[in-house]
């Protein structure tokens, strides 16, 4: 009986390798999920035609095919170079952008004179470019998972990217009015009237670069040298500097390029990554502070001085009340709002709508243009995607083995869902309309390119969260008892409280 | 086209986007789970297959629940993280090459090393400057580590779970 009990109680001194768990790639559900996204592309694109034009054509399927093609070719690169990457950030991606082209190109479809309809080129219109557009940052996209093998390697430029993402920020601002502004806000580099671009979306990608490294390096100082007030722990003044840097760049964000969007996205990507670095909820509450402090403020100013505040200011009376005034100032969300009304539950169907009502529809409203046609029982299920992506994105820095891939992710995966929540609520009145992209439906080449590099990273952090650990640690294997290795070059910071 | 054409087309649309959406939700369901599940489905089996060979299969099917799978960050910056554990060894230390990469001011940059052998896992220090602690035991030499024991390397807490 002893015997019998033995082999049980003991516990593995025997022969038995720890369980080798079979780590799953699930690339093959990856490329299904991706076939599925793009038969929905397909489905979509048919019934617009079903409904604008009364028949389907025989090359409807074509945008979507050049879209497959090139998200494929994204597949085979992520299948190869980063096979443990997480299986439904692409296919959800996918969706969105197929969706987005398609969109617009119901929208030149619409613009169109009837006779031309039929034989619209898919490189054609907004929706040809945006096409085009998608080809060439899914391309950047495979380019930058080729270049960056281990997401660790980015931390080696973390200073350069911050001043590069600060320059990029400070372009539009400095620059004369004509060359950098359109619609009222001051967003753009202009080369010539047919190209421009947003460097305020690649400069978001490299300020949090920049964040995630200063804070695994300040982490500890900013977590433990604090105040107890009111049973909340407030850091010490000195370690606020960078914070308060930050908001000021936003405030002159908001101040010059008159846009609170993005204000609000730069600083809530650095509270948050503080957050994640820290787990004090007082930097939480102390950005809500600031930042509502001075959106009151600018509102206020706005009021009273007018001037760079002007237009904020107008924006939040809009917000306030958009039918005061809805055939001029509140036009543009009163006609959102009446087009997510006029699609109701299910929407008029693909194609059914009427987005040439809608300013800017291929824009910041296109949301309220699909909302139209697919009403609130697509729309939900867009938001949904939104989300799942966001919430593979926090997954990943949750198993990611390092901080700076922590923080990356998680700072990433935030500032996408900080973008949807801001143009998603100022098109519903939730909060006042600003200018933001929806991140892979809006037309727009800076911000579709800098999304698709945002999922880039996102997929590169997955795989290093999810790649069994293999070998590695090679280096390590020297004699215990030899001269240790020069330690981390982390400087020693003395806290006093 | 007929009225019921695009009615078909349109709410068929709608369906098929939830479907995905559904489908999307069940691949990650899986995965999600895979951590609490595989402990008996996928990795004992694979792991009896693959000893089977080598060694005798009784022994290990006996010990099948407590063998180390995993090795899960209890207390510290990293808490939370899990590394699931194969036959490679794992390096521990703020070197960013380390296996496990823990950026805490008592941990040297090569801190300490699990090493698996003969199915036990091992704790070996590597002359770390605020040492490797088994439970309170300073660990000296390779010293095996127990399930749910705690190994304490600066503010960081680790141990192994089945």
């Amino acid at each position: 009986m002893t015997a019998a009990a033995t082999p049980a109680a003991s516990p593995a001194t025997t022969g038995e390798q720890p369980g080798v768990r079979l780590a799953r790639s699930r690339r093959n559900a990856e490329l299904s999920l991706l076939a599925l996204a793009m038969v929905l592309v397909a489905a979509y694109g048919a019934t617009v035609e079903a409904n604008l034009l009364d028949t389907v054509t025989p090359d409807f399927w074509v945008p979507a095919a050049a879209l497959g093609a090139v998200f494929l070719g994204l597949h085979l690169v992520i299948r190869f170079l980063a096979p443990y990457a997480d299986p439904a950030l692409l296919p959800a991606v996918a969706l969105l952008n197929g969706l987005g082209v398609g969109f617009l190109r119901r929208i030149d479809l619409n613009d169109a004179l009837p006779a031309d309809r039929e034989t619209l080129a898919i490189f054609a219109g907004t929706g040809g470019r945006q096409l085009a557009w998608t080809l060439v940052s899914v391309i950047l996209a495979a380019a930058l998972l080729v270049l960056m093998r281990d997401h660790r390697s980015v931390s080696r430029y973390a200073y350069t990217l911050g001043l590069a993402g600060i320059v990029l920020v400070m372009i539009p601002a400095v620059l004369p009015g004509r060359f950098s502004e359109i619609n009222g806000a001051k967003l753009w580099i202009k080369f010539g009237d047919a190209f421009s671009i947003q460097p305020g979306e690649f400069a978001k990608l490299a300020l949090l670069v920049f964040f995630a490294y200063y804070l695994v390096r300040k982490r500890e100082v900013l977590s433990l040298a604090s105040r107890r007030f009111l049973g909340i722990d407030f850091p010490r003044g000195r370690d606020l500097g960078p914070v308060v840097v930050v908001w000021l760049i936003s405030l002159l964000v908001l101040i010059f390029e008159k846009d609170l969007g993005t204000s609000l996205l730069y600083f809530g990507m650095f509270v948050v990554t503080l957050y994640i670095a820290t787990e004090r909820v007082s930097w939480l509450l102390i950005g809500l502070v600031l930042f509502f402090g001075g959106a009151y403020l600018a509102y206020i100013l706005g009021d009273l001085v007018g001037g760079p505040f002007a237009n904020f200011y107008l924006r939040a009376e809009i917000w306030l009340d958009p039918f005061a005034d809805p055939h001029d100032k509140g036009y543009q969300l009163v006609q959102g709002l009446l087009a997510l009304g006029t699609g109701g539950l299910f929407g008029a169907g693909p194609g059914g709508g009427q987005p040439g009502l809608l300013p800017e529809v291929q824009n910041d409203f296109i949301f309220a243009g699909i909302g139209e046609e697919i009403g609130l029982f697509g729309l939900s299920a867009l938001l949904v995607v939104y989300l799942l992506i966001v919430e593979r994105g926090l997954r990943a820095a949750l198993a990611v083995r390092d901080s700076f891939g922590k923080l990356l992710a998680g700072g990433l995966a935030f500032t996408l869902g900080l973008q949807v929540f801001v143009i998603v609520g100022g098109i519903s009145k939730l909060i006042p309309l600003t200018g933001q992209t929806t991140p892979f439906l809006s037309a727009g080449g800076s911000s579709l390119m800098a999304n698709w590099l945002l999922i880039a990273v996102l997929l590169r952090v997955s795989d290093g969260a999810r790649r069994p650990v293999t070998g590695g640690g090679g280096k390590v294997a020297r004699p215990a008892g030899g001269p240790p290795e020069q330690l981390h070059g982390a400087p020693t910071e003395v806290i006093r409280p | 086209m007929p009225e019921l054409v695009i009615t078909v087309a349109r709410f068929g649309f709608l369906i098929l986007l939830w479907i995905f959406v559904f489908t999307v939700v069940g691949v990650i369901r899986r995965d999600l789970f895979a951590g609490a599940r595989s402990g008996r489905l996928v990795a004992a089996p694979r792991a009896v297959g693959a000893s089977t060979g080598q060694q005798a299969a009784r022994p290990a099917k006996v010990k099948r629940g407590r063998a180390a799978h995993q090795l899960v960050v209890t207390a510290g910056q990293l808490a939370g993280t899990r590394i699931t554990l194969g036959d490679a060894q794992i390096t521990i230390g703020r070197a960013e090459d380390s296996t496990l990469v823990i950026t805490d001011d008592y941990a040297s940059a090569r801190h300490a090393r699990l090493v698996p052998r003969d199915g036990q896992w091992f704790v070996e220090d590597l002359g770390s400057t605020n040492g490797t602690y088994l439970d309170r035991a300073k660990v000296t030499g390779p010293t095996p580590v127990p399930l749910g024991v705690p190994i304490r390397i600066g503010r960081t807490s680790l141990e192994l779970r089945p």
